[in-house]
């Protein structure tokens, strides 16, 4: 009953936040005059005035370049830190300089959203590296996507893009900033720590000494969930006492990773002045994310075959990897939250799940459709809805159209080599990594093949949880994953807005009853389909080698 | 066409058989990226037959060879469809051709008729073309008056008349005169004459990919990328896993992946579409206005010869004063009986139809008297030396008054009555004596309600475009049920309606024949000139009926319609079928290293070699079986547009899941007999 409840109450508090949360986003990049200019104006027409921003409206190619360079000066700013740490200050632990294939991998990591992680946190940045170059671009990555998604719907619902810094500022004084503050007090208020103060040293009943690390952990821990990026304060990110002391930060961990992207269908059908629209694709994505809770609970309820075999007592399902005061109800709860939102935050060991369980995290990450990282997500939801719409355009007749907007074949060029890149990205180093390096993934076989496949998963969807077992701060893994990282951010932004900017320009078609309507249970049923075809069939042979071969070998 | 050919004729398979195989050279096959990437695939599996081990496989050479043979028939089948549709077209301009054979021209020199051979003949000279003589050129007639025989190009039989001025002066080179003689400015130079223009397109030599095509290329592109990614990256999988992959089973799994069944029919379906519009007699001059038709918000119609059929017909006997209807029906009929205007028959229908009946000798001997413009009346004086008149209401008042008649008093407001409804009123009289009112009516053509109630539901809004008062509009429009009018319209006032709706981002179709249409048709997305219209209107439009019925338009946005969803049909069949095609190779691949796979089996297909062949051979005769369909069409009734598609998902989506598993499964139960 109790794990029943643990379920039902976040889903049930992140469904009914949704749609508030999406007016409400959509009421902060409104550039009309609102009631937010009054509290927020001032500070930020200070940050403009600093900035030299002008506030104008840019083109699709002006606002990705802003984009694209703004976040190539962060990246290279953030590497520049990591690289001399060890002479900067606030660094009581006198944590080394980074070396640089791994400072290269964790810049593009933090700036890409992803947060994949080659390093041990309390052992691999200074306090200052955590606070001053980790969570910025914990804000300004999100912010980034986030500003991205709503330009590309500004696009796709007909009005100018808007212009990136005011939206990438408005990200994170209107959205990111508050709900951060606010949640970082009640971490800190159920025990995460917040000290600048040095690790401590604590002997032990056996008389051993341990150090146990801390840090300003409560500031890190909500921007971390909140944003999607995941990366942990300590190696072992969410599973770590301080870092998720109980039932109620793991709650809130959770309720924080879904809180923007469920928020964003809501967001969109209000832009673009048709709520039943934004609602189907929640809802879609919605059924999508139950059934792949479903089958993870399922999975990791029933345990380990062998194990079971062996008649070891299983009623608590699979507990290898977990933590006892989650159990198998939270954790699964957790693994299928943070892949679903591209966060990568983990409470337990993702290694360790059933070969099933495993497979729903790999396969969320896959699709990053089921509801996604912020921005980024839904962004890739509209792809495929537009390649669904572009089908069902042509199977009533006419040429595809989407809002009102004609989807010929310059949109479909872009939308065609934004389809091929996922796969590029995950497939192509994985059986890179699996020829050149076999010895770097410590299982061999088809978990092995999992490991190596989930790591490139993860850094293409920009999830960056890790599947652990790697030994991944290698020139390899750092300077590959880096690249993928970085492409499966950014190719996809700019492609999309490029769609975006494309259809901008496009007169409005109106509607008739012999156009193919975009608000009907129909169109669900159309998007969930793109998204299983395509999605799913991409990546079935590599599955089916890895977890699925791996589950089938496990059974008695 | 005169020589309609119907789908499976000998010459045209034979034909499409031969071009299939010369169509294998790989300069050509690259045009089809999807089918080119088939083709490597049989090279490849060609050379293990000879050299089993060159990748290292261990595979028997048979296999090797029957997946390249599956392969090659494959690709012949797609070339086949393809060359079967180019074909029929093919047959169509040989007959056209025919037509074409060289004429001697009696060219007009200024002074004397010169002999020359049709070739040499340029715009702006003048021929003279006799009875019995081909007409050498494109052209419009500047004298005279002739009945031509146009049917090498439309296909109809009957002779049309054409005359010097108005919109029947246009004529065709290799067309018939079979009366009189007539004048004729050549209108086009050799080569680019409508016959000429009108054998490229039927040729497909200038077929061009249409907008949709193109944007249905890169997707279909994409997807055979990925596919190769996958089957690429794989033998690295199989590799770390000690699985080996062994060549042809990748290539076989790569090509039934990739949209095989929408790539190899993809030019066929809109090579028929086209054909599909010239079958119709209609002429598209390029398949983007095919396409463009199948989107369009708003159709232009002229009131006159499309809705209605332009004359007047009598419906009703109106009798004023103290007359009863027999007694007006009586006289208007006597007044008629030797009218042969449409009018004056519909007179005698109209008694017919209602059961009247008049003594028909009254007016024997009686002699006619024809409508004038002076008078505005017609009818008969008889030989007893009553004069009998049907005309304009006021024109026969005048008469009547000026013979000392008395006028009844409810004949103005019964006139006025009928005109209000759209009618137009005759007066009736005998000498000075008024009996009543014929009411004309313009009658719209049976059908045409029903068929503006399809394009409702298909989303398209019919405009109708008259001189008609306003009043008389309304009632016409309503009566036909067209959504829209424009009264007393001018010609300028069509190009401003299409210039409206085109703002508000509304694709627009007009049909026209006149020159003064020539304008408004260029300025629409679709627009369809009559045959029988002037060479202005034709140059000016997209479409040319060949039969000049311009109702035909309804047909056309069917047919574009149709275009678009056979390809949506066929490519969301295509991919839908891959999950089956995993289902039956996957398992297959990796059953012999991981025995455990058999649980994805889920068809119980007989042996990994069996499963994998089947799934070919379902990949390989799919596009046959789909060729009809591709030729014909998705069969298309005008509903509304999530009826439709839910009909289309069911049918192409789920049957594309559906359908493989089952065709696989009953190949497999075949060729499992074997291996």
């Amino acid at each position: 009953m109790i794990n029943f409840l643990a379920i039902i109450v976040p889903v049930l508090i992140v469904i009914l936040l949704a749609r508030p949360t999406g007016l409400y986003v959509a009421k902060a990049f409104k550039y009309e005059r609102t009631g937010l200019d009054k509290v927020f104006g001032p500070v930020e027409r200070l940050i403009y005035k600093a900035g030299g921003i002008r506030q104008d409206n840019q083109n699709w190619k002006q606002y990705a370049g802003s984009l694209v360079l703004t976040n190539a000066v962060m990246i290279g700013l953030v590497y520049l830190i990591f690289r001399i740490q060890a002479y900067l200050p606030l660094n009581p632990s006198h944590v080394a300089n980074m070396e640089p294939t791994l400072a290269f991998n964790t810049a593009i990591s933090f700036m890409a959203n992803t947060n994949l992680q080659h390093y041990s946190g309390e052992s691999g940045l200074s306090y200052l590296s955590q606070m001053i170059a980790i969570v910025f671009m914990m804000f300004t990555a999100p912010a980034t996507s986030l500003a991205i998604a709503i330009a590309f719907i500004r696009g796709l619902t007909g009005r100018p893009l808007g212009n990136f810094f005011v939206d990438l500022i408005r990200s994170i004084t209107r959205i990111l900033l508050p709900i951060a503050f606010v949640a970082a007090f009640v971490f800190i208020a159920v025990g995460v720590p917040q000290t600048l103060e040095p690790s401590v040293v604590a002997k032990t009943v056996e008389g051993a000494e341990q150090i146990i690390a801390r840090g300003p952990v409560g500031s890190f821990l909500s921007i971390k969930e909140l944003g999607n990026n995941g990366g942990g304060f300590f190696g072992v990110n969410s599973a770590h006492p301080f870092e998720n002391p109980d039932n109620i930060s793991n709650m809130l961990q959770m309720i924080l990773m879904m809180l923007v992207t469920t928020a964003l269908p809501f967001t969109y059908g209000k832009m673009a002045g048709n709520a039943k629209q934004g609602r189907i694709l929640f809802v879609s994505m919605l059924m999508m994310f139950i059934v792949t809770l479903g089958i993870s609970l399922t999975s990791e309820y029933a345990g380990n075959p062998v194990l079971n075999a062996l008649g070891i007592d299983h009623h608590q399902g699979s507990m290898e990897g977990k933590e006892v005061r989650f159990g198998v109800a939270q954790s699964s709860l957790y693994s299928v939250v943070t892949t679903a939102s591209e966060t990568g935050a983990v409470n337990t060991m993702h290694d360790t799940l059933t070969p099933i369980g495993g497979l729903i995290t790999i396969g969320n990450m896959m699709l990053n459709t089921v509801f996604g990282g912020i921005g980024a997500g839904f962004m890739n939801v509209l792809m495929y809805a537009i390649i669904g719409v572009f089908l069902s355009g042509l199977m009533v007749g006419r040429t595809p159209e989407f809002l009102g907007k004609k989807i010929e074949g310059k949109e479909m060029k872009l939308i065609a080599v934004t389809m091929l890149i996922q796969p590029l990205l995950i497939l192509a180093p994985t059986a890179i990594a699996l020829a050149v390096y076999p010895e770097t993934i410590s299982n061999p076989g088809f978990h092995g093949l999992t490991q190596a496949l989930y790591e490139f998963t993860s850094s293409a969807a920009n999830n960056g949880s890790g599947f652990e077992g790697l030994g991944d701060n290698t020139t390899f893994w750092n300077i590959s994953t880096g690249i993928v990282m970085y492409l499966g951010r950014f190719f996809s932004m700019v492609t999309l807005l490029a769609v975006a900017g494309s259809l901008l320009a496009k007169k409005t078609v109106p509607e008739t009853t012999g156009t193919f309507r975009t608000d009907t249970g129909l169109f669900g049923a159309v998007f969930l389909g793109s998204v299983i075809i395509v999605g799913a069939l991409t990546f079935f042979p590599a599955v089916v080698l890895g977890p699925i071969a791996e589950y089938l070998t496990l059974k008695p | 066409m005169s020589q309609r050919k119907s789908m499976m004729d000998g010459t045209i398979v034979r034909n499409a058989v031969k071009e299939a195989f010369l169509k294998l050279d790989p300069r050509v096959m690259i045009r089809n990226p999807i089918m080119f990437v088939v083709e490597v695939g049989f090279i490849i599996t060609l050379y293990l037959c000879f050299d089993p081990h060159a990748f290292g496989g261990e595979v028997p050479v048979w296999f090797n060879l029957i997946v390249a043979l599956i392969l090659l028939i494959t690709i012949l089948f797609a070339n086949f469809a393809e060359a079967l549709a180019e074909g029929r077209g093919k047959a169509q301009a040989d007959s056209l051709k025919k037509s074409k054979t060289d004429i001697t021209a009696n060219k007009w020199t200024g002074t004397g008729i010169k002999q020359v051979p049709s070739t040499e003949l340029r715009k702006g000279d003048i021929v003279i073309v006799s009875q019995g003589e081909m007409i050498p050129g494109d052209g419009e007639v500047i004298e005279g008056l002739a009945s031509v025989d146009e049917s090498a190009i439309t296909g109809e039989s009957a002779p049309v008349i054409k005359e010097a001025g108005g919109d029947f002066s246009s004529v065709t080179g290799g067309t018939r005169v079979i009366s009189d003689s007539i004048r004729v400015r050549i209108t086009s130079d050799p080569g680019e004459s409508f016959l000429d223009k009108m054998i490229a397109l039927v040729e497909g030599a200038k077929r061009q990919k249409t907008p949709n095509e193109i944007a249905l290329n890169t997707v279909l592109m994409s997807l055979t990328i990925i596919f190769l990614i996958v089957v690429v990256t794989l033998p690295f999988f199989g590799n770390y896993l000690n699985v080996e992959i062994e060549v042809p089973v990748l290539i076989a799994l790569l090509v039934c992946l990739i949209p095989t069944t929408i790539g190899g029919l993809l030019s066929a379906i809109g090579i028929a579409g086209m054909d599909r519009v010239t079958q119709f007699n209609v002429l598209a001059m390029s398949g983007k206005a095919v396409e463009a038709a199948g989107d369009i918000n708003t159709i232009i119609l002229d009131k006159t010869g499309t809705i209605t059929y332009g004359n007047r017909m009598a419906s009703e006997f109106i009798p004023v004063g103290k007359e009863t209807v027999g007694s007006v029906a009586e006289w208007a009929a006597v007044s008629s009986m030797k009218d042969e205007t449409p009018e004056g028959r519909s007179v005698l229908e109209l008694m017919k139809k209602q059961g009247l009946s008049y003594e028909e000798s009254i007016a024997e001997g009686g002699e006619f008297i024809e409508f004038k413009a002076e008078t505005r009346m017609s009818g008969i004086d008889l030989k007893d030396g009553r004069k009998v008149r049907k005309g304009a209401v006021d024109a026969v008042k005048r008469w009547v008054e000026a013979q000392g008649g008395v006028i009844p008093s409810d004949l103005s407001p019964k006139g006025d009555a009928v005109a209000k409804q759209g009618g137009t009123p005759l007066a009736v009289a005998v000498d000075n004596r008024i009996y009543g009112v014929i009411y004309l009516k313009d009658t719209v053509k049976p059908g045409m309600k029903e068929r503006f109630e399809q394009m409702r539901r298909m989303g398209i809004k019919t405009i109708m475009c008259t001189g008609d008062n306003p009043l008389t509009a309304a009632t016409i429009a309503f009566e036909a049920g067209v959504d829209d009018f424009i009264a007393e319209s001018k010609p300028e006032d069509k190009i401003a309606v299409i210039r409206k709706e085109q703002a508000e981002g509304k694709l627009v179709a007009m049909t026209g024949d006149g020159t003064n249409d020539a304008p408004a048709l260029a300025q629409a997305d679709v627009g369809i000139a009559m045959n029988s219209g002037t060479v202005a209107a034709k140059e000016a439009a997209n479409m040319v009926d060949l039969d000049s019925d311009p109702s035909k338009i309804i047909e056309v946005v069917s047919i574009g319609k149709q275009l678009l969803m056979t390809r949506g049909a066929l490519t969301t069949f295509s991919i839908a079928n891959d999950i089956a095609k995993y289902f039956a190779i996957i398992p297959a691949m990796f059953m012999l290293a991981i025995p455990q796979m058999d649980a994805l089996n889920v068809m119980r297909l007989g042996s990994p070699m069996s499963a994998i062949l089947s799934a070919l051979i379902f990949n390989a005769l799919i596009i046959p079986l789909l060729i009809p369909l591709a030729m014909k069409g998705v069969a298309y009734k005008p509903m509304s547009s999530s009826h439709l598609l839910r009909q289309n998902l069911l049918i192409y989506g789920l049957g594309g899941v559906v359908v493989p598993f089952i065709g696989i499964k009953l190949i497999d139960l075949l060729v499992h007999l074997w291996v």
